[in-house]
């Protein structure tokens, strides 16, 4: 099981299992979008802020 | 023979449906790659590893990024899902309701006008209610309903003040009073696979605004509209959103070209993603 800090409020995030990188996730504490930059070793961002041309 | 195909797939983010997308290419042994967004570039006249791929498949959450993509592949002869075309007419309201008209498919009464007074006096014909969208926007941003002419004036002034050029090529739709929901499809190639109601009380029926999806009973009448729509827009894998009219019947309000699935395939129980890559693996077989 993988663990890594959030870089927003530094809590422990535990990953599931199956995330992949490019992935986002949610810091479970301070409720930022994370995105994961690396599985191997473990590396997280914080997720790019929606753009207005973003969308299907 | 699936082998030796080699797939692009351009993404921005990995969200489910590009998990699930993944999964079944990785299902079927397909030679693929992950292009970010973010980290490809393109020497415009020179084309070089680019032509490797026999098909990619466009998933930017930017429409920018995958329409100038989609423009630059398609002029290397490389072809995409879906096609630049297609992501033009799609990606922009006003694209999308001229692709229509042309092709006969019902759909709301819209008007578009380029100033404010214009703007106020095409709103006033149409009648309150009505919706204003920006042209080039998704997931329920920025759509207003105005009910009356103090609304509307107050909008158009801020639209034209604070938004960009684009804010200003107003697209004014008539609104329709929707049975607490909407309906959305998707099309592959010439076939609806499979159709979810999108219900909410608000009248923005939209998931990613919280709309609850229920599955759709696919009628040959629901059908024939979402496939002249797709049509319409020159075909590909699409979602096509259709109102209820309830006198007019099904209205399409808008084609979609990098459809998100999250709701719709867990709903209906069909395995959108997969029929997404036979899509793209047999367009790969054209060119291969």
């Amino acid at each position: 099981m993988s663990h890594v800090n959030c870089p927003e409020c530094a809590a422990e995030i535990v990953l599931e299992a199956g995330v992949e990188a490019g992935e986002i996730i949610v810091c479970p504490d301070c409720g930022v979008d994370l995105e994961i930059i690396s599985l191997d070793p473990v590396e997280v961002n914080l997720a790019p802020i929606e753009e207005e041309d973003w969308g299907e | 023979m699936d082998k030796r195909l080699k797939i692009g797939v351009l993404y921005s983010r990995v969200r489910v449906e590009e998990k699930w997308i993944f999964a079944a290419m990785e299902r079927r042994g397909l030679d693929y790659e992950r292009l970010d967004d973010r980290r490809i570039y393109f020497d415009v006249e020179n084309p070089g590893d680019w032509l490797q791929y026999d098909a990619i498949l466009e998933r930017s959450i930017s429409y920018a990024r995958g329409l100038y993509a989609l423009r630059i592949l398609s002029s290397w002869g490389i072809p995409t899902v879906n096609t630049f075309a297609v992501a033009e007419a799609c990606g922009d309201k006003l694209a999308t309701t001229t692709a229509l008209s042309q092709h006969g498919v019902p759909q709301p009464r819209a008007f578009t006008a380029f100033t404010t007074e214009a703007a106020l006096e095409a709103i006033e014909f149409l009648g309150y209610p009505v919706v204003l969208k920006p042209v080039v926007g998704s997931w329920g941003r920025l759509l207003a309903k105005i009910n009356d002419r103090d609304a509307a004036e107050a909008l158009l002034e801020h639209k034209s003040v604070l938004g960009s050029y684009q804010h200003s090529i107003f697209y004014i739709q008539e609104f329709i009073e929707k049975p607490g929901r909407d309906i959305r499809a998707f099309v592959v190639g010439d076939r609806t696979i499979t159709a979810i109601y999108r219900k909410s009380p608000h009248w923005i029926t939209n998931t990613a605004r919280g709309a609850e999806g229920e599955i759709c009973p696919l009628t040959p009448d629901l059908e024939e509209i979402c496939a002249k729509a797709a049509q319409a827009m020159g075909g590909g894998v699409l979602a096509v959103d259709v109102i209820e009219h309830p006198e007019r019947g099904f209205l399409v309000n808008e084609v979609n070209h990098t459809l998100e699935f999250h709701t719709a395939q867990p709903t209906s129980g069909v395995d959108i993603g997969d029929m997404i890559v036979d899509y793209v693996v047999s367009v790969a077989q054209n060119r291969a």
